[in-house]
């Protein structure tokens, strides 16, 4: 049985930094992960991290912007924290060797962004996520004396004592099929976001939830469910991103008449509002007619300079030409709202504990909460690492103080009867996992999207269990052991219809609109009443619904206008 | 809606048979992507079909394959131009299957999965793959040149898919060579001015036998990738670093091998073989006088692969080994060949697809009025004297 401290599961920006600071604070550390670290889907953000760097630039403003982008649900000492500890962080990564863009000084150069009062966007071209992310894989690899890497090994369960601590879990390994119980004084959870769920989406495919699933399995709160962001420019039916990079470099959103239609909902920001109120105001014109026949508006980036689209817009050029055919240096890009990120999560505090002992989380599968009802763009790699880094600081204080861990074997014996269970099937015994997903996928994109309303919201859950009913009878076609990744799928789909299910219960409880959950039967935000978290937790198989306060520092609840 | 034909090499290691062909039949537009026509097969008919994926998008660098014999990523490959592809290269002139394969130069271990742990990822770690700086960080960021930073951006663009090294031919004839992925992650190092150790690295990639002169110029790392890397550019830059920058004489005849070969094209405008073995290992009139240690064993060691050369007709025969038989290039030509080096030394600037952009405006012919402006070419520092 494989043994660490502290044990990281997931492997992009958050579990990477949570391991590199774990190891840093001198304790044995392993990293497991589904895909090899560098195919996590922090690679896909493209346009940079925010960061108040500049002598004219201040961590209150971040905040403040990062705070009114949330709609106000964020919890604002832990914004705070994230927007004060930024500049340090940022250098950090310099250091490091990200190759971050230069003014003409050499000096660190930043681009705008939605939602923020001051150019405070550090990039590397539009790649920003992947350099960072194989930056701090360099350092993986420079530190695999003190981080022991897993790559390729599928975690399906957490382990936790007969106290109720999280002790370790169990994985399969990929490549072989064999099944380990890990062992470990801590866990910390970096699985990312559960984009997966909605079909299209901006998400890689293995973007299941798997770790809000397993939290939620293992007794923690979740929080924030119901604030799913559908990020302004994906590419209709693909839901391929375009960076918010596009409109910080000046790009228009206009519809098919050829109005700059941000005019008339954000009149000061324009394009570079936050992102629930871009995505509304697109969806307001598709809805009322004034959109193209496939149900999209155009984005015209021939409005920057053609030396500055292949400098700082490279990866989109490419995306445009090889996924829609389309140079965006000439002629506007079809794109809609689509579904992009996972505002709500494990509910943590602000060193990343759960509410199990011993079990931690960081990044897009937490919630702390600093992104409330809406993230502002390039706060999400910001997220991932000031967070990944103290979750995995406070995981090798707790995992010092302690004796070796030690699961027991029942949860290993569990999983293998499970996965010896889904093998035994017979094939047309049910539905297959691809008809599942799919259907999954369109409910949740037609009726837990930009708009919401009871009758849609209740329809998509009772959708979500009558799946979970399907799911236990669905069948694979692999029987084998090395990369049967048709039992992975299956897995994966029980861990996301977990994910779908909280989504629905809170959305269809938050009487308000607020952020991204916008009901159309409930238009205003209700501060009286709902200026609460939403906690969901799960009790004999079902969510049991509580509140928590937000966490209001120096900055009252206004009427939030761009 | 079309209809696909997708030929994939399959591997089930569990049953102890060796690979064999399916063909699955998909029915998707034609401007969706090889990967999901994998994915409706597997989704539809087949389950244990495995194939590594999950961005679907070209950022992740997973589904590395083999289409109709090329390597590239699955995602990024439309259906209708691998059919356009495969019926062009059809031996009968009849509409084709798309042939998709694992990618080469690593084991398979099951259908499109490869081990690129034993192959990719170890000669990764072969080139020190960390920024080592000189000294402790400054206090805020390093500052460097802007155009230092997005030449180095080129190389970071990679995003490890290995499409590189399933193609490349130096590594089917030496499965040794560091290759193109590693060589040109190395040079993300070597040219970034915050290292410290780019005299070290350089020293250890060109005495490596399996390193920087082990790479044959034959660009098929820079068609695979799908990313923009060229990796061979970037082993070229290590070169010159190398050679022009910080004259490193490897003990491979690397650098005395690439010089001597230009400046024979430059004098004779064509290569002539006769002297090129003897003008790398004892350069010029000095270099026969006094040959540098090595030099004679060199050229007996020679000796067989000479021979080799002649019967392969690789060298010609017999007399154009005598010098001076070299047969000079017509009406003036040589003259043009001279202006060609001599025009390449004054505009010597590398290509940089970041500030170039070239890529996209290959494709369309630009309209005079709209050309790049000349601005946007911006050359970069001559390297010899940026290392002065």
């Amino acid at each position: 049985m494989p043994n660490h401290d502290v044990l990281v599961i997931g492997a992009g920006l958050a579990g990477q930094r949570a391991a590199l600071a774990a190891a840093e604070a001198g304790v044995s550390v392993g990293i497991i992960s589904k895909v090899h670290p560098v195919r996590s889907h922090s690679n896909a953000a493209q346009g940079g991290i925010n960061a108040a760097l500049n002598e004219d630039d201040s961590w209150e403003s971040h905040a403040f912007d990062t705070i009114k982008g949330s709609d106000y649900l964020a919890d604002q000492h832990a914004v705070e924290i994230m927007t004060r500890a930024a500049p340090e962080e940022l250098l950090h990564l310099e250091h490091l060797g990200v190759t971050f863009h230069r003014n003409e000084k050499g000096e660190l150069g930043t681009r705008a962004f939605g939602g923020a009062s001051a150019a405070r966007t550090y990039y590397v071209a539009d790649i920003t996520g992947q350099a960072i992310m194989h930056v701090l894989y360099e350092q993986l690899m420079k530190h695999s004396e003190d981080v022991e890497r897993y790559e390729e090994y599928f975690t399906s369960e957490l382990a936790l004592d007969d106290d109720g601590q999280c002790v370790g879990a169990v994985c399969r390994n990929i490549k072989d099929g064999s099944m380990e119980l890990f062992g470990a004084k801590a866990v910390i959870l970096a699985t990312g976001g559960n984009g997966q769920v909605w079909k299209p989406t901006t998400n890689a495919l293995i973007c299941t939830g798997d770790g809000i699933a397993m939290a939620y399995r293992a007794g923690a709160k979740l929080m924030d469910m119901e604030m799913v962001q559908y990020h302004p420019t994906t590419l209709a039916g693909k839901g391929f991103l375009i960076t918010e990079g596009a409109r910080g470099e000046g790009a228009h959103l206009l519809n098919a008449k050829g109005e700059r239609f941000m005019e008339r909902y954000a009149p000061n920001k324009m394009e570079l509002a936050s992102r629930d109120v871009v995505s509304r105001a697109e969806q307001t014109e598709i809805n009322e007619g004034r959109g193209f026949p496939d149900g999209t508006v155009a984005l015209d980036i021939t409005v920057v300079p053609r030396k500055r689209i292949h400098e700082a817009l490279r990866e989109i050029v490419l995306v445009g030409k090889d996924f829609a055919g389309v140079d965006i240096t000439r002629e506007p890009i079809h794109i809609k709202p689509g579904n992009h990120y996972t505002m709500g999560g494990v509910k943590t505090d602000v060193e990343g504990r759960t509410e199990v002992p011993g079990l931690y989380a960081a990044g897009e599968v937490a919630c702390v909460s600093v992104h409330g009802g809406n993230r502002l763009g390039a706060n999400s790699l910001l997220d991932t690492l000031i967070f990944g880094r103290r979750s995995g600081v406070d995981a090798a204080e707790r995992a010092k103080g302690r004796g070796p861990a030690r699961p027991s074997k029942r949860t290993l014996d569990a999983e293998e009867a499970k996965i010896a269970d889904l093998i035994g099937r017979e094939k047309g015994s049910g539905r297959r996992v691809s008809e599942i997903k799919l259907e999954l996928g369109q409910t949740m994109d037609g009726k837990v999207a930009v708009f919401r309303e009871a009758e849609g919201l209740n329809e998509a859950l009772e959708t979500v269990k009558r799946l979970q009913e399907e799911a236990k009878t669905c069948y694979v076609d692999d029987h084998g052991t090395v990369f049967n990744q048709d039992v992975l799928g299956a897995i994966e789909l029980d861990f996301m219809l977990d994910n779908a299910e909280a989504t629905c219960v809170a959305a269809i409880h938050r009487t308000e609109s607020r952020g991204a959950q916008f009901r159309t039967d409930f238009p205003e935000r209700n501060d009286e009443e709902w200026l609460k978290h939403i906690d969901l937790l799960l009790k004999d198989g079902a969510s049991e619904i509580s509140y928590s306060n937000v966490t209001l520092t120096q900055w009252e609840p206004q009427e939030r206008t761009y | 809606m079309s209809e696909f034909k997708l030929k994939v090499r399959r591997f089930k290691p569990e049953e102890g048979d060796g690979p064999y062909w399916e063909s699955f039949k998909v029915d998707l537009e034609p401007t969706l992507s090889v990967l999901d026509g994998l994915l409706q097969a597997k989704d539809r008919e087949d389950g244990s079909l495995s194939v590594r994926c999950s961005c679907r998008a070209a950022i992740c660098g997973s589904c590395g394959v083999k289409i109709n014999g090329q390597s590239t990523l699955a995602c990024k490959t439309m259906l209708e131009d691998a059919q356009h592809e495969a019926d062009r290269t059809s031996a009968n002139g009849k509409p084709a299957e798309i042939v998709v394969e694992p990618m080469g130069n690593m084991p398979v271990l099951k259908d499109l999965v490869t081990d690129m742990e034993s192959t990719h990822w170890a000669k990764i770690r072969r080139v020190t793959p960390w920024l080592i700086p000189d000294g402790p960080p400054p206090e805020g960021e390093y500052i460097v040149p802007p155009e230092s930073m997005i030449d180095v951006t080129q190389s970071m663009a990679c995003i490890q898919c290995g499409a590189c090294v399933s193609s490349c031919l130096s590594m089917e004839a030496d499965p040794d060579f560091i290759g193109p992925a590693a060589l040109a992650k190395a040079y993300r190092f070597a040219g970034d001015p915050r290292d410290g150790q780019a005299e070290e690295r350089l020293h250890d990639l060109a005495n490596d036998p399996h390193g920087i002169y082990d790479c044959t110029h034959c660009f098929s790392c820079i068609d695979a990738c799908p990313k923009g890397v060229a990796p061979m550019d970037q082993i070229m830059r290590l070169r010159r670093m190398a050679g022009d920058e910080f004259k490193i004489d490897d003990h491979n005849n690397g650098y005395r091998h690439e010089t001597a070969f230009t400046k024979i094209i430059e004098k004779k405008g064509t290569l002539d073989e006769s002297l090129l073995l003897q003008e790398s290992l004892a350069p010029g009139v000095k270099g026969k006088l006094i040959p540098r240690p090595g030099a004679i064993k060199g050229l007996l060691e020679s000796i067989p692969t000479a021979i080799r050369g002649l019967r392969t007709g690789k060298m010609r025969s017999l007399p154009k080994l005598i010098p001076g038989v070299h047969p000079k290039l017509p009406d003036g030509a040589q003259d043009q060949v001279k202006k060609i080096y001599a025009h390449s030394e004054e505009h010597h600037y590398e290509l940089n697809l970041y500030i170039r952009g070239e890529e996209a405006d290959d494709e369309a012919p630009v309209p005079e009025a709209e050309a790049i402006p000349e601005a946007a070419i911006v050359p970069e520092p001559d390297e010899s004297e940026a290392g002065q």
